[in-house]
């Protein structure tokens, strides 16, 4: 058994429930202990950073200290959470002035934090933790014939990756190690417009079709990814690019969990696969 | 350094060392204009100023031309410049650290709609612990254009049919001690 804390993040409870939900049995089943940080509050995600660096730095130190207190690596299977408290960690050690203030504002909590938590993403654990070989001898159901495109969005990988920036593999090995045919494709790691599909659809549905076209192009099935952000983009909004582009996308988004999941066994209840808008069963139903 | 900078009104502070000394702003002197952050950028056709000309604007104090632009609000931080910057000066939080202040001098332009959804964000998460997609999409929605919220009826319809948009709220027990924190942050005056 390998122990961690466990940070969900606020998507994961809501309009990425299909992530929080396949999570946990897929770490049962390869003997995870994923302990959730008990009442973590939101990272502050990209708008703290973007209105206030102190407030953002102190939402992201709560949790840090909260984790700290537990003592094992804190793992979030957000990228955009993994990326904030990240660089809220690194930003701790480095700057003095800020840490000084952080530490000020935290002790009105009675609360300390003194470097030493481990921000990890979920998907670099399940790869060099748990490896694919381990995850491989665990299949029962291969995904034999699927081509699955591995999507890594950009906070997976970026900036404080631990694959490849620009051509990252661990997911396609991830994918491979299921039985399934990782499809190789050009944008698995460019940008799905984030948070911009709210403020500026235009600009994300753009980015959104240009990879369904690409994923599609090159043979896909579906596509599989582990960030929040990129499934709700690319599987709740795959409607509005098909009104706006008049494409005709009908390409299930599974969460990295979910995937692993079935070829696991566990049964498609338990992976909440109902929960996704492009329904993954029909690619999914020789497997199940 | 620019980490020990005092503000005071007595001494102009140039808007590059403005930059300099906000959390990820550091770097910015050692730009050399290559354009790489521009050429990577999946959103700089629509920016005002992309990226490489506003890290220039920064170094020619251009202040209130580039806070009161569209630019960095198109940054939707894929981080693609700053793993491919040859000078390391993270172009993603440069970003981040104008919208901070033009956040903070009211500057925001009414031509991107980010600022907004941002504040909704931040107010969200600070009143409940947690944020709260719905109320958050409401709100930033009737603040900027409702009409646009019919457009989007569809994609909240098919979050709630999936069982993806919870109604209520989802408020952390220490939301009194999270407030707490973050109003003593802001009587040390936010990290400048």
């Amino acid at each position: 058994m390998k122990y961690y804390s466990y940070f969900p993040g606020c998507s994961a409870e809501a309009a990425a429930s299909p992530l929080g939900l396949s999570v946990l049995p897929v770490a049962k089943e390869l003997d995870m202990d994923l302990a959730e940080l008990e009442d973590w509050n939101c990272c502050g995600s990209t708008p703290f950073g973007s209105v206030d660096k102190l407030a953002a730095a102190c939402m992201a130190a709560r949790n840090l200290a909260l984790a700290e207190k537990r003592g094992f690596d804190l793992v979030t299977p957000c990228s955009n959470c993994f990326v904030v408290l990240h660089s809220a960690n690194t930003q701790l050690k480095e700057l003095p002035r800020l840490r000084e203030q952080v530490d000020k504002a935290l002790a009105v909590a009675k609360l300390k934090y003194s470097g030493g938590v481990r921000v990890r993403h979920l998907a670099e654990v399940l790869y060099t933790d748990i490896t694919p070989e381990v995850i491989g001898a665990k299949v029962t159901k291969p995904l034999k014939g699927l081509k699955v495109a591995p999507y890594y969005g950009c906070q997976l990988v970026r900036p404080n990756g631990f694959d490849d920036p620009e051509f990252p593999h661990s997911l396609d090995e991830l994918v491979a190690s299921l039985g399934a045919d990782a499809v190789s494709w050009e944008l698995k790691a460019r940008c799905c417009g984030s948070s911009l599909v709210m403020s500026e659809p235009d600009v994300a549905l753009e980015l959104i079709n240009k990879l369904l076209r690409n994923a599609q192009e090159n043979g896909a099935q579906c596509l599989v990814t582990p960030c929040p952000l990129c499934h709700i983009n690319l599987d709740v909004y795959q409607s509005q690019v098909n009104s706006k582009f008049k494409t005709k996308y009908n390409l299930p988004v599974l969460f990295l969990t979910q995937l692993i999941g079935v070829a696991l066994g566990i049964p498609a209840d338990a992976l909440a696969l109902s929960r996704n808008v492009v329904s993954p069963m029909r690619v999914l139903a020789p497997y199940l | 350094m620019a980490e020990t900078m005092v503000k005071s009104p007595a001494i102009e502070v140039s808007f590059i060392d403005e930059v300099c000394s906000i959390p990820g702003g550091e770097a910015i002197r050692s730009c050399i204009q290559c354009g790489m952050c521009t050429g990577s950028c999946p959103t700089a056709s629509r920016w005002d100023y992309p990226p490489r000309k506003a890290i220039a604007m920064v170094r020619a104090g251009l202040r209130k031309e580039l806070l009161s632009s569209n630019s960095m609000w198109f940054c939707a931080s894929c981080y693609t410049c700053t793993v491919r910057c040859p000078r390391d000066i993270k172009p993603a939080d440069i970003m981040h650290a104008l919208e901070v202040l033009a956040i903070r001098d009211g500057l925001s332009t009414k031509r991107s709609r980010t600022p907004v959804m941002y504040k909704c964000f931040v107010d969200s998460a600070k009143g409940n612990g947690r944020v709260y997609e719905l109320g958050m999409m409401l709100k930033f929605f009737l603040r900027t254009n409702p009409f646009a919220a019919l457009k989007m009826a569809p994609v909240g319809l098919g979050l709630f049919l999936h069982k993806r948009l919870p109604l209520k709220p989802n408020r952390i027990k220490g939301v009194g001690e999270l407030k707490a924190i973050l109003n003593e942050a802001k009587a040390l005056g936010g990290a400048k």
